[in-house]
Order: structure tokens, then sequence, then C-alpha cells
């Protein structure tokens, strides 16, 4: 089946099962490969993407259901890699192996989007549908709390801009 | 690959250290390894003569490559040695590029992530190596200035001349360095701590540009033009074997291009290998992995599940119980007279304890990409032990391991999981069936969880006695294990120094063991994960009967030890390497730093909240540690966790080491209250995060302290020896806040949650 996707600004054609989860057509169709599978039912969070600017689980997301929405990956928060939470992710040095850290940075940007200067109880919440094997949760609340100081403004903004229908 | 001649053996073995221009402008620096990273996975071995090895590439323009050559898998290796390297060049850290070295035993000796060895092998050859790059910049810099080198100094990948005020970059001087002679090593300098400039600052992975941008730089990211996508299904019964299946259909469904059975060689050892290779079962392949796995659900097998489907947990645990009952199967160690000095003690404290398996569960599922062509295979993989990998699909396929290179690729975590190989040799199988097209492997979940090396489980039946003064004079443990006869299952032994041995004057350690159909492995910290949670509960406990302060207590304990005997010749010892054993002092020193930061004893806390303190010797470290835990009802919040420990004379990288041991805290915290691994007729029942957690942010204390001993030792490794003592620190806090004693992980067996 065909579908018209809006993927990080562009728009392009897919012709795929229409239960094929958006995760599946980002990776293998689409060679996107920065959301992750982890677990197939959305137990750890490291397929999110944001879909109509809001966060999914993209491991169980079908493609059908994307519609006309504005899909965003990592690979699309910034242009170069310079979104508040990018930067905070390397100031603090939060990844170990890193597998989940696409998910956590795309949960992130949702979160401070809505809570521009989250709480630990706000980031605790918001962000707690993804798993990190590695254990770096402590470094994950010291990297958004730095972005949120950064520019929480600027964060809010590219969300809502790539969220736009 | 062509092995290198006899001839140029010879000769590098005689230069000891070789320089030659590389193409393209520069110089390109080969040195030897200490024989004693060569001798490391050789199972001790006579290690071969010294290879040389390319690590170092400074261009003309002063670019400087420096080659990582061990699995990355998210313990920083990858910064760690080449940061060794660069901080003896003394180059600039932001001026270092890293390469990633493909799998080549040849060229770069032992090339594998276990047992936290990196640290402790690579120590001096990758100093020795920046440090002699070094020397021949200067010498080179002292023939082009003529003046006498010792009047030249270094800094940022440049060799100075103070007092003519005159300077050149190793850029400028690489092509005469190229036609110096190799320097003598007996005379290499290597720097004071004091003069580090990149050893011992904290530095940012080096990929984490790529990581927060989302490149795709992981195992499962590879992609490789015509790549079809595989999934393979086995019986959830471990030997089990495909009767029949329903093929044809499979190949009819959208997107699948292939469906066969994958046959494996049968085991018959009564003791499982550690590492037993491919299984039987059906690979489907197809356009996309969706493709795959959508048709994998539409498989019918009919399978010969073998002699392990009468395997399960409850069955295991009532062999146990049997056992438990019986006298001991084997002693494996007798100091003095336990039995005596039971009877003759003051008090007897006498407890069970128990620990069941559990799974590893790295967040990228188990993959590998591979493709066969004109013989040859080529894959892309990210095992923790590449050159064993190598040597199983060579020997599996009857491939030469010279006609198989191996492309080494991030991994999103390893501990232990990837030591093992048998999602290499599964897709070289399966490429080798579609010779020409790259064939990309990827387990599900439920594939990695139910078909792992679990970390085993077991059970501890203790007794020991204290007298009137409160000291330990006899101990007695009957260890229940997996095994046959006098085989350890895989990472199922104890071994006869664990301690409180050499502590207590009358120390009894004896085993017995039943069969086991489900493999078993290594898990980050293999064997100290479980026995500390064990010993130091116990400890704890001891200390209550004896109304001593449970620090204190350890302290005592501690200082009692009988001196450390010397250390055996050769081999042996968890992570592949002979243990020293366990020096007291360092113990007591990192068990003092950690009181002290935590101010043991001296904080008034509320009802339900507490301290609980442990150590644990495991890895060639030292930690102690303390948690902060309040207790409500059934729900426990860990609010905060001390830890100190001593790795040696320095951290290499603190930004690396304060992370790992992070994850050491929680990644025990998670093994502590939420995972378990149980089996029904043979087969694995959990499948995915649901049923076998981990601890999530919400759940993460809300601040763990990090602190090193910095003591004269060489620095040693931090992947595992964090984790263990947690356990037990958090167990010990739980009976304190709230007089629960658990004895049984994981704890929510006892009702018990993270708040």
């Amino acid at each position: 089946m065909a579908f018209k996707l809006n993927v990080n600004g562009h728009t392009t054609s897919v012709d795929v099962p229409a239960d094929m989860p958006l995760l599946w057509v980002l990776r293998d169709v689409l060679n996107l490969k920065a959301a992750k599978f982890g677990c197939g039912m959305a137990q750890c969070g490291a397929c999110t993407v944001h879909v109509g600017g809001q966060p999914v689980r993209s491991c169980m997301y079908p493609v059908s259901q994307v519609g006309t929405k504005a899909v965003t990956t990592l690979e699309g928060l910034s242009a170069n890699g310079t979104h508040p939470l990018q930067q905070a992710w390397e100031t603090v040095d939060v990844p170990q192996c890193g597998y989940c850290q696409a998910g956590q940075i795309m949960s992130a940007a949702a979160l401070l989007a809505k809570t521009p200067k989250p709480t630990d109880k706000d980031i605790d919440t918001a962000m707690s549908g993804n798993l990190c094997r590695c254990g770096t949760y402590l470094r994950i609340r010291e990297a958004i709390h730095k972005a949120a100081d950064m520019g929480s403004n600027a964060a809010a903004k590219t969300v809502q801009t790539a969220g736009k229908e | 690959m062509k092995r290198k001649d006899s001839t140029q053996n010879v000769l590098n073995r005689r230069s000891f250290f070789k320089i030659s221009a590389v193409a393209g402008g520069g110089v390109m620096f080969s040195f030897p390894f200490a024989s004693d990273l060569l001798a490391q996975g050789r199972g001790g071995a006579a290690p071969p003569p010294p290879n040389p090895n390319n690590f170092i590439k400074v261009a003309l323009d002063g670019t400087v490559t420096i080659v990582a050559k061990n699995p990355e898998t998210g313990q920083g290796v990858r910064n760690m040695l080449p940061m060794m390297i660069a901080d003896e060049l003394d180059v600039d850290w932001k001026n270092v590029r890293l390469e990633q070295a493909d799998f080549d035993d040849t060229k770069y000796a032992a090339q594998s992530s276990g047992g936290s060895t990196a640290t402790p092998n690579a120590w001096t050859p990758m100093r020795q190596a920046g440090a002699a790059g070094r020397a021949l910049f200067i010498t080179a810099a002292a023939q082009k200035l003529g003046v006498p080198e010792a009047e030249l100094t270094t800094g940022a990948g440049k060799v100075n001349h103070a007092s003519s005020k005159r300077s050149a970059t190793y850029g400028e001087l690489a092509a005469a360095v190229a036609k110096l002679p190799p320097p003598d090593f007996s005379r290499l300098k290597l720097k004071d701590p004091s003069e580090y400039k990149i050893i011992g600052k904290k530095h940012s992975a080096y990929d984490i540009g790529k990581i927060v941008t989302g490149a795709p730089i992981f195992g499962v990211d590879v992609t490789l033009p015509g790549m079809l996508h595989a999934c393979f299904e086995k019986c959830g019964v471990f030997g089990g074997k495909v009767v029949k299946a329903n093929l044809d259909e499979i190949k009819k469904l959208p997107g699948v291009k292939h469906a066969f059975v994958v046959e494996r060689p049968v085991i018959t050892d009564a003791v499982l290998p550690g590492e037993p290779g491919l299984e039987n079962g059906i690979a489907i392949v197809a356009e996309t992995w969706w493709h795959a796995n959508s048709a994998r659900k539409k498989l019918v097998v009919e399978w010969n599940e073998g002699p392990n489907a009468g395997d399960s947990s409850v069955g295991y645990a009532k062999k146990a119980e049997e056992l438990g009952k019986a006298a001991p199967q084997r002693t494996l160690r007798a100091d003095g007279d336990a039995d005596a000095a039971l009877k003759s003690a003051a008090k007897v404290v006498e407890a069970s304890y128990s620990y069941p398996f559990i799974a590893h569960a790295p967040l990228e599922p188990q993959n590998c990409t591979a493709v066969f062509k004109d013989g040859k295979l080529e894959m892309w993989g990210n095992s923790q032990q590449p050159g064993r990998g190598r040597k199983l699909v060579a020997d599996t396929l009857g491939v030469a391991e010279t006609d198989i290179s191996l492309h080494m690729v991030r991994a999103g975590g390893g501990f232990g999981r990837r030591l093992t190989n048998d999602y290499m040799v599964e897709a070289a199988w399966i490429a080798k069936q579609v010779p020409g097209v790259p064939v990309k492997l990827i387990w599900s979940r439920e594939d990695d969880m139910r078909h792992d090396y679990y970390r085993p489980g077991g059970w501890q039946n203790l007794k020991a006695g204290i007298d009137a003064s409160g000291k330990i004079v006899g101990w007695k443990n009957h260890f229940l294990s997996y095994g046959d006869g006098e085989t350890f299952a895989s990472s199922s032994a104890m071994g006869p120094t664990e301690f409180p041995q050499r502590f207590v004057p009358n120390y009894t350690l004896q085993s017995s063991v039943q069969r086991l159909g489900i493999r078993t492995g290594a898990l980050r910290a293999p064997s100290s994960n479980a026995f500390a949670f064990v010993i130091q509960s116990f400890i704890d406990e001891l200390a209550h009967a004896a109304g001593k302060d449970p620090a204190q207590f350890r302290l005592d304990l501690l200082a009692s030890g009988a001196p450390l005997p010397a250390p055996p010749a050769a081999g042996g010892g968890r992570g592949g390497f002979a243990p020293p054993g366990m020096n007291a002092d360092r113990m007591i020193g990192a068990m003092k730093l950690a009181m002290e930061k935590c101010e043991w004893g001296k904080k008034k806390y509320p009802a339900g909240t507490a301290q609980g303190i442990a150590f644990h010797f495991s890895h060639m470290g030292y930690f102690a540690e303390v948690a902060e835990v309040t207790v409500t009802g059934t729900k426990v919040k860990v609010n905060k966790v001390w830890v100190a420990g001593d790795i040696g004379s320095q951290i290499i990288n603190p930004s690396g080491a304060e992370n790992l041991v992070h994850g050491g805290v929680i990644d025990g915290m998670s093994e502590l209250m939420l995972q378990e691994i149980t089996v029904d007729k043979g087969k694995v029942v959990q499948g995915n995060f649901n049923t076998h957690g981990m601890v999530r942010i919400n759940q993460a204390p809300i601040a763990i302290e990090t602190h090193f001993v910095k003591s004269t030792a060489s620095p040693t490794g931090l992947g595992e020896p964090s984790l263990p003592p947690v356990l037990p620190a958090i167990a010990n806090a739980i009976f304190t806040a709230s007089g629960k004693r658990l004895r049984q992980l994981p704890l929510s067996k006892a009702g018990m949650s993270w708040a």
C-alpha cells in the first residue's frame, strides 16, 4: 500500500503493508536509523519519535495511522545537532552504550516543549517509559535541566515547528 | 587476509618498533605488545613472538589518527585506550581522530571486552606506544633545529625549543621521523601523573556527536546495497530440532525471499560447553525485517524438543532442597575445623539464601550482518569476543578463519551476553545459503530473553559461629549449583578462596550440583553479582547477632585476615587473568572512605529510613558502598548511594568512570528487585521487559556519590566491580529500616517493590 509521509520536513512516498510499524518504515525503507528497535512492544522507548509533535513508540505505531501528521526523528530534531538537548547531552556526557539515547532525547524534547522548566518529578514522569540498560538516568536528569537552562524557549519552538501538520 | 611471511616477523621482532611512511604522506608507528596482553585469552599458553601493530598515524598536516582496538559496548574503552596513547604522545585530544580497528589478532593481539581487563592489560603498552612516538619526534626536531634533545619539550603535537623560541609541528617532522631507527624502549621515560594532560581529565565519548544526532553506528544499523533481512526461529527448549514446518507456505508470503532449516551438530556433553554455538531452527530471509518477522508469525513447526523438555524451575528448587538436606557432594575448601568451632561458639547463626537465573538483555537485540562471496565471508558484528566468534563461524561452516573478515561495530550494551557468539554463527550460516547477498539477522527481544546464557541461579545454606567477643570463629557454606560431577555449568562455580576464606580460621566450603538443560554464562561481575548479596547480607546478620555496628564488624573482620598468599604463576581466576586475591588494607581504605562520605552512624533518620553497608572485591577492584533507603510498607525508595572504590593509582577518564559506577548501582538495583528467569517444560517463561524488568528513571536513586581511593597499585578495570556490593548494601539498609531480612532474590518475591 502506498503512503505519503512527511518525515523531518520532507514529503516522501512509501509502498509498504498497512500494518507495518512506523519504526521499520523509518529504518528499513527510509534508512533513518536513529530510532531503535529494543522490545517491539512499547516497553523500552528506544523507538520514540514525534508524530504531530507527540512522542510515540514507533515500534507499535502502524504506518497507516500517521496520515498527514508530521513525523520527526532524532535526525530531524535540529539542522546540525544544536538543539539544547543535544548540546546538553554532549556536555554532560550522558551515554554509555548510547543505544537508548535517541528515544531518550525525543521524549525529553516533547517534555521541554510542554514544560520548559521541568522539576525532577516532571522528568521522572515524562521519561519513565524510556529504559536505559546502562543506567544513565542521573545524567539524563542533569542534561534535561541543563537544556532547560540553556534555551527552553528555543527547544519548545523547534519541536512545535517540527510538529506542525 | 594474508599471513605475514616469516622474514617479516623476524624483522619486526628485531626492530621491536617499526616506523614507515604512509601513502599520502605522514608516518605510521608500529609497536609490540607486552607479552601479558598477548597471553590474555590464550589459556595461559606461551605467548607468540610480539607482532607489530599499527596504532598511530601522523599525517603531514599534523592530523593524528589513533586506532581503537577493542570492542566498544558502552564501557568507554574506545576513549580510554587512545587517551593513554595520546597523552604520552603529547598531542591535543581535540585534534585526535579515532579509527575503529577491524578484528585482526595478527595486528592488534587481544581484542575483547570482558572481565574488566582492558585497563590493566593496556595501561603499560599503550602509554609506551605514545611515549615512543614522542621520543622520535624529539629526535627528528633535534636534528632539524640543530639543538640537543635535552633542550626540547613537547606539547599539543609540537616540539618546542624554548631558548630560541623555535618549534616544529609533528606534521612537519613526520617525513623525517619515517626515516629514523626505532627508539630504545629501555630508555623511554613515561610521564609522571602530574604531567598528564588527557589521562585523568573528563572526556565525553568520542562518538557522542553521532549518538545525539542518530548516526548509524550500531550493529543493527549496518546497511549494505542489496541487503536482505533475516529472522531465526529456534525451539523454545534448548537443543530442540525441527521435525517439519510449513516452509512452502512461508515462502509465498509478501516480501519473503527464502525460508529454510538451519542444521546444527548434536551436543551430547553432560554439561553444556560455554559456547554451544549454532542452534537448529528456521531462517526466514525477506525484503525488510518486518516482512521476515510477519512471515515468522505464520510458521507452523513441529519440534522434537529433545531431552531438556522436562526442565523446570519448580523441579530445580525441589532438587536443591533434597541436595541441601543430603551430605554435600564435594568439599571445595576446609581450613581448620568448622564443625568444632560451631560447636563451641557462643552463638550460631544459620540462614539459606537463593538467587534466580537472570538474563543479560542488552538493549540492542543480538544481530549480525554477513555476506558470503567466492568462498569468503565478510561480517559486521559487535561481539565482545570477536576472535572466538570468528573461530566458531570457521569451525561450524568449514571456512578458514583467514577467509573471514570481521568489522567491529559499536554494541548497544554487552554485559557479557556478547561474549558468546550464537547470533554470529547464525548470520554466517544463513548468508552462506544465499551467496553474494548481504543478510542482516536481527533477533527479537523474545529471542534474546529466551535464548540467553543466563546468570545461573543457586542456593547457599550458611552456618556461622561467633565467640563471646563477637568474632566469627567458624563458617560453613553448602553451595548448591548446576553441573555434573566435578564440573560446574558455565559461570556456576564458587572458588575455594571466596570471602571470608582467610578471614575466618575455621572455614568450610562444600558443594552439590544438579543437571541443567539451559545455557548459562557470564553476566557483568559473574558470580560476584550473586555471591556478594549472600555473603555480605549474612555478615550483616552476624554483626547484628554479635550486637556490633555492621561497619565496624566488617572492619574488624578485614583486619583479622591471614596474609595474602603468593599469587599463582598463571591462568585461572575470574576474567581470564590470575587474581592476586584481596588485599585487606585496600578494602579497609574503601570502607573508611565510604563511611566518611556517608557520615556513617552520625545521621539521625526518621523511622523507616536507614543506611546499609557492604563491600566486595572482584575483577581486581575494591568497592565499599552505602545505601540510604526509606521503606514504606513494601515500597522501597533508594534515596542515595555512596560508592567508594579503589581501582588503583589513576582514573583514566573520570567522566566515563562515574558513569560506569552509576550504571553498576542501577543495574544492581534491577537484579535486586526485579529480575528472574523461570523455566517451565524446558522453556523460558519471560520474554520481554514487562516480565523481566529493569529500573526506570523514576525508581533510580536521587543521588549517587562516587569516590575513589587513589592507591599506589597499577590501574584496573571498572566495567564490573562497582555492581556487586550495592545489592547487599540496599538489602542491609532495608533490614535496619524495617526489620525485614530478605534472603531471596529478587526481593519482589517477598512482595517488595521500588517506590
